[in-house]
């Protein structure tokens, strides 16, 4: 008896706006005591759907049938979520399966202090004294590394980090010591360097609680560094599952095969870069940079007279014709606001920025205007990037209208159809409204708009972060295909550096506003020299178990010396 | 908050530990203050704007006194009472008295307007608290298992209640009231504060303090309580439902929101009871909109109690106010108004204060 | 649903376009009901204004007829089937005529505090600089004062507490449109600077776009999409205003116009000696007007946010499988899946499921 919970021909629906949706259809799976089982998927596969069940959280528009078998730590009960009632499934939440949300900064209520949350949860079980309850949730909050958790159990959720937010989460989940853990995306919504951090706990929950998780992740490097199986969903069903190994080495259906050849491997975009390098004409380096950056300092202004946000301190570098520099950081790091800067839509406050030969720190609008049909801008988020009571046809033709280069949309049309085509969208998809295209069409069409006016430079902040990892992969090709087509130089901006190595000639690390090193992908990826890229390299898991294996134990020597 | 968010360093980060605590103290201080200062501009425009408003159509003395005087007689009371002179010299001679809080003289009875405050001041507060109670009575358990309830049987007729009660005027329904309650069942008292008889003990009694709840409780005789309880049942009703309504709507939509939470989903999934979920987890994040909004609504209540007093003649300001328009007396209007509009300001700090007492990320 | 996009793309953009049509297709249960009863209601109470002359037995003004004068406070008849008033008017006539004053003090307040609250919203919000932080305090402060004093304040100003028909109307459209403005102006403001930091915003301004262009082009129209729901919620408030300024002895002449709140205002007296048909009726058509603005109102509101819109409940497992833009290895030409004729392409969150509608 040591299968933890049995998920027999699950079904679900949810009822929407457009009537009945089926989420997940005829699922069957199983978890065994003490193992990580990892339910992969893209957005709308159905997998973060099955891991609610298992925990009864669906919403009350939702209808089930199957059966969810789920059996105590000692395994001497077995209960069916999906007919128990109410009064008995809140007996099972907690003790006998946990949960791990994917954004630690909402799962905590931003009211009660950390401690109270913890305690009430194992009030909820049974009698324990408040005495007994607070010990045992100081106790708790210091084995998943929360530093001098004594004190720091009555603060609030605001006033810790995300990636402690995410450690108290699974302190919450711990607590009771339940069987199994259901972690849906549980490092997502964290830097890469914090993440490495989370899944050693989870791992630690495993090894140490012999705790059974079920890890719901889009991540194939996450997938490779922590889970034990893998169970792939696609469309409400399931299409594979096996061991981690087996999985990655010899993957069975099309779909997976398809999924781990969309995931960018970081390294393998060296090759191509260096060829790129060597095919450059003589006295190509002695061009006049289009973008030139020199102790370039961004303060956002404080309020209240409060002292303001220094975003960028110092920051030199270079963007030369027909060059696509990666700029790569965590959050905070000032990434995005160099990017907004070179763009215009930031103000220098301190250094110097040329762009297209023009000096930005203290230039006016009205100065900037004509550079502007020069410069090429790709939002991150595909869904507000776009004016929702036009249709695209409108949108790709803003900058020939305000350009000069067509009277109207309709004068603009011949043009807007060439564009359309050139990032491989059906000319019809212009009479569309944005809200009618997939997150990855949307991105393809935002393309199109920054390169309607054939710009020499585009910027393009996180343009594959909101989307699937498959979306992302045809996104990146077309983008190199565009850039090899049209010759402009990039400025591409990521946290991810997988996705900078697929693009980049070059790589600038950013973290906390300084540049911390730049150079090829050779150089930077190959033999990084600062402590901060080596762990941040390390720290990136990669889609290969064994590899992936190696890589830890590169990132415990790296965390030991420092 | 945002920025506070980018500096936080990244975990792992060699300085890495306690990344808010320290950046945010004073903070609320600094809040304290700043919401403090906020008041005076809001107290100035709204003196400003009600003097140059006044002041556009003439002098009080001719509105009041317009057909009644020959000519000759207006301009000496003008010319006496100083407006004769330039506008902006009066305006800023009128900032100089509110300041010190002098709010000038009625025309039609000479007394000092802070006088009337003080003698009617106390039943507007006592209706208006009597209200609250019965809004906050109504409208927050209802509000509440409206949103627990949602898109059902009870959900539903709460709903239709709270927005029957927004429809009602308030001087309708308090006929209404009147009508049933006081002429045909003949329950409850017809208008007034007390009978004849109750006023004339409460009237009488030595350091009597215009609450007339608590000078009742003074004279220590139970029929005089009873008396004035009676007489507040109806307008705190006809005040309190709309309140109520209000209120109603505004913790359904709130706890709907919070109820949709990941932290109610965490809750539910460490085996939190449902009631508790509601009643902790969903209500106490919901109430920081709540109170804020519930401040706003003051001022809805004091338009409110303009109404109820006219309606149940209770003789508070808005009842007082109600007549000084009638007579035409402005002096006296302007004084109440701008009156009111320094208690509005001071109601709104308190209860933004006490939003920033439930949000810890404030106080910390 | 591949059938349905062939034709369904010109055709929802019809039905996008008309406001309330789209809405109570997309409503459901309760909220439906809520809807039609409002927007019933609201049709006949402009039914009826319209049909005024007809309906109404007798004018607004009148106390006597061929047969002689009325009399005061008549109980209901045959002649007068609500019965009479102090003044001896008639008062079912007043009742009908009076939707006819309350539909222009509506339009005159909505009107003019629609276009000035839109236009500083719109600059303040976009431009921002000291006046809009000038305007944000006045209108801050405006807001949270009692709106029935400042109305009074106002009704002095503009009519000197006279009342003729239109300085009666104009005076409570007037001190209704002052108390207004600074509920669009807060509204317009605070939806302009969430659009401003839109991508579509930036885009069109690294596009090098000029302001008015990106002003009139891109935050205008998706700034005013709230509107409709103000505007219903606002007229309900503009009623209950011109009935409390009436009732407070600053309406409109009983010779001028019909109001009911003045009706209310000199019927006070009739209650207390159980006369109760000269307020009741006055009384009722002004909850029935405000109930069916705000039922209206309010169902507006909670179709227009998704956690409060109501859905319907499936059977068990039924409906086909989500499908998602995602088709690993798949042609481009293939159209976005399941998202044709469905509400709108973006994954819907409940309780933080990800489903792709």
């Amino acid at each position: 008896m040591s299968t933890v919970v049995d998920i027999r021909n699950l079904g679900v629906s949810f009822a929407t706006d457009a009537g009945a949706v089926k989420a997940v259809d005829d699922v069957s799976l199983t978890v065994e005591r003490g193992e990580v089982l990892a339910i992969v998927g893209e957005s709308g596969s159905g997998k973060t759907v099955t891991a609610k069940t298992i925990l009864g959280l669906l919403p009350e528009t939702a209808t089930t049938s199957g059966a969810v078998v789920l059996s105590n730590r000692a395994g001497t009960r077995e209960n069916d979520v999906i007919s128990l009632s109410k009064q008995r499934l809140r007996d099972i939440r907690g003790t006998d399966v946990a949960m791990v949300f994917q954004e630690p900064s909402t799962a905590l209520n931003p009211v009660y202090t950390v401690g109270w949350q913890i305690i009430e949860g194992l009030r909820a079980h049974g009698e324990v004294s408040k005495k007994e309850a607070r010990a045992r949730a100081i106790e708790m909050l210091g084995r998943v590394g929360i530093p001098d958790p004594e004190e720091r159990i009555d603060h609030y959720p605001h006033q810790f980090s995300g990636g402690q937010k995410q450690r108290i989460v699974i302190a919450m989940a711990l607590v009771l010591e339940p069987g199994l853990i259901v972690a849906d995306e549980p490092t997502t919504a964290l830097d890469v360097t914090v993440q490495a951090e989370i899944l050693d706990l989870l791992r630690r929950c495993r090894d140490e609680f012999g705790t059974a998780i079920v890890l719901i992740t889009h991540n194939m490097g996450v997938v490779a560094d922590l889970a034990d199986r893998v169970a792939v969903m696609y469309q409400g069903n399931l299409v594979e599952q096996a061991p981690v190994g087996e999985l990655f080495a010899n993957p069975q259906e099309e779909y997976t095969k398809a999924l781990l050849a969309a995931v960018p491997f970081v390294g393998h975009g060296t090759a191509r870069a260096e060829a790129r390098a060597a095919a450059r004409p003589a006295g190509w380096a002695e061009q006049t940079p289009l973008v030139e950056a020199k102790g370039l300092e961004i303060e956002y202004p404080g309020r209240f007279g409060s002292s303001g946000f220094k975003a960028v301190r110092g920051v030199d570098l270079l963007i030369r014709p027909g060059e696509v520099l990666g700029l790569v950081g965590e959050s905070g790091s000032g990434k995005t606001t160099i990017g907004r800067a070179i763009a215009g839509l930031t103000k220098v406050t301190g250094g110097s920025l040329k762009v297209l030969g023009a000096e930005m720190n203290g230039i006016r609008e009205r100065e900037f205007r004509p550079l502007r049909s020069r410069i090429g801008f790709v939002f991150q988020d595909p869904a507000s990037s776009f004016n929702p009571l036009l249709t695209i046809a409108e949108c790709v033709a803003e900058p020939l209208i305000i350009h000069g280069r067509a009277r109207d949309a309709r004068g603009a049309r011949t043009r807007v159809d060439e564009l359309l085509e050139a990032v491989q969208l059906p000319k019809a998809y212009g009479d569309r409204y944005p809200h009618e295209l997939s997150g990855g069409q949307r991105q393809r069409a935002s393309l199109a708009r920054s390169l309607a006016l054939e710009p020499e430079l585009l910027i393009a902040d996180e343009p594959t972060s909101a989307l699937d990892v498959s979306v992302q992969a045809r996104v990146l090709e077309l983008f190199a295909e565009l850039q090899r087509e049209f010759g402009f130089a990039s400025l591409f901006i990521s946290h991810d550096l997988a996705v900078v190595d697929i693009l980049a000639d070059r790589i600038a690390v950013l973290y906390h506003g300084e540049l911390v090193e730049e150079g090829t992908g050779t150089e930077v990826l190959g033999s990084p020299q600062q402590a901060y890229t080596q762990r941040l390299l390390a720290s990136l898991p990669v889609p290969d178990p064994v590899v992936q294996a190696g890589r830890r134990e590169q990132l415990r020597l790296l965390r030991e010396a420092d | 908050m945002s920025t506070v968010d980018t500096i936080a360093p990244a975990e792992g980060a060699p300085t890495a530990g306690r990344p808010r605590t320290k950046s945010q103290g004073g903070g609320f201080a600094r809040y304290l203050l700043v919401r403090f200062l906020l008041i005076f501009p809001t107290i100035f425009i709204l003196v400003t704007l009600v003097f140059f408003l006044m002041r556009t159509t003439g002098d009080p003395i001719t509105a009041a006194q317009g057909g009644r005087l020959s000519p000759e007689a207006l301009a000496a009371l003008r010319e006496a009472a100083g407006y004769d002179r330039p506008l902006l010299v009066q305006y800023l001679e009128y900032l100089g008295r509110i300041a010190v809080f002098d709010f000038g003289a009625t025309l039609t009875t000479n007394r000092p307007v802070i006088e009337v405050l003080a003698t009617y001041g106390p039943a507007t507060f006592e209706l208006v608290f009597y209200s609250l109670i019965v809004a906050f009575a109504v409208g927050i358990p209802l509000g509440l298992r409206a949103a627990y309830h949602r898109d059902r049987t009870q959900d539903a007729i709460f709903r239709v209640l709270a927005i029957f009660w927004y429809a009602v005027p308030i001087f309708f329904a308090g006929l209404l009231l009147k009508l049933v309650f006081a002429v045909w069942l003949k329950w409850l008292p017809v208008a007034g504060r007390a009978s004849v008889g109750a006023e004339l003990q409460l009237q009488t009694l030595p350091n009597k303090t215009g609450f007339y709840t608590i000078d009742a409780l003074l004279t220590g005789n139970p029929e005089v309580l009873t008396d004035v309880l009676a007489h507040v049942v109806l307008p705190a009703t006809a005040l309190g439902l709309l309140t109520a309504g209000i209120f109603l709507r505004l913790v359904r939509t709130n706890v709907i929101g919070t109820l949709s939470t990941d932290y109610v989903d965490a809750a539910r999934s460490r085996g939190v009871a449902e009631s508790r979920l509601l009643r902790k987890h969903a209500y106490r994040p919901a109430l920081i909109p709540i109170v804020t909004v519930i401040g706003l609504q003051i001022a809805l209540l004091l338009s409110g109690a303009v109404l109820t007093e006219t309606t149940f003649e209770w003789k508070g300001l808005g009842f007082i106010l109600a007549e000084f328009l009638e007579s035409r007396d402005f002096v006296a209007v302007q004084g109440i108004v701008v009156l009111l509009a320094i208690i509005v300001a001071l109601t709104n700090f308190v209860v933004d204060i006490i939003a920033a007492f439930i949000d810890p990320r404030v106080r910390y | 649903m591949t059938a349905a996009s062939v034709t369904g793309v010109p055709k929802r953009r019809l039905r996008d376009r008309l406001p309330v049509v789209h809405q109570v297709r997309q409503s459901v249960g309760l909220q439906r009901g809520m809807l039609v009863a409002g927007l019933v209601m609201v049709g006949l109470f402009i039914l009826v204004s319209i049909l005024a002359p007809l309906l109404a037995p007798y004018g607004f003004a009148q106390r006597k007829d061929a047969s002689g004068s009325f009399g005061t406070q008549q109980p209901p008849s045959a002649e007068h089937l609500f019965g009479t008033t102090v003044g001896g008017y008639d008062v079912l006539s007043r009742v009908i005529w009076g939707t006819q004053t309350a539909i222009v003090v509506i339009i005159v307040a909505v009107l003019l505090s629609i276009f000035i609250g839109v236009a500083l919203g719109l600059y303040s919000g976009y431009f921002g600089g000291w006046l809009d932080r000038v305007l944000v305090v006045v209108c801050d402060a405006i807001y949270a004062f009692p709106s029935l004093l400042l109305a009074i304040v106002l009704s002095i100003v503009i009519s000197g507490g006279q009342s003729g028909l239109w300085a009666g109307v104009l005076a409570a459209a007037g001190s209704i449109t002052v108390v207004f403005i600074p509920q669009y102006f807060r509204v317009i403001r605070a939806e302009t600077v969430r659009i401003k930091a839109e991508a579509y915003v930036e885009s069109a301004k690294v596009l090098g776009a000029s302001n008015s262009r990106i002003v009139f082009k891109h935050v205008l129209r998706n700034a005013t999409r709230t509107l409709p729901l103000i505007i219903t919620l606002n007229s309900s408030e503009a009623i209950l205003t011109m009935a409390a300024l009436g009732f407070l002895g600053f309406g409109i002449e009983p010779t001028a116009a019909a109001e009911w709140g003045y009706d209310l205002n000199k019927a006070q007296s009739d209650v207390t000696s159980g006369i109760w048909w000269t307020a009741l009726f006055p009384g009722l058509a002004i909850v029935f007007t405000v109930l069916g603005i705000t039922l209206v109102g309010e169902s507006l509101n909670d179709l227009a946010d998704p956690r409060l819109r109501g859905r319907r409940r499936v059977a068990k497992s039924a409906g086909l499988v989500a499908e998602t833009s995602v088709v690993p290895g798949g042609t481009l030409v293939a159209g976005p899946g399941g998202i044709e004729g469905l509400e709108d392409g973006e994954t819907f969150d409940e309780h933080g499921i990800e489903v792709k509608r």
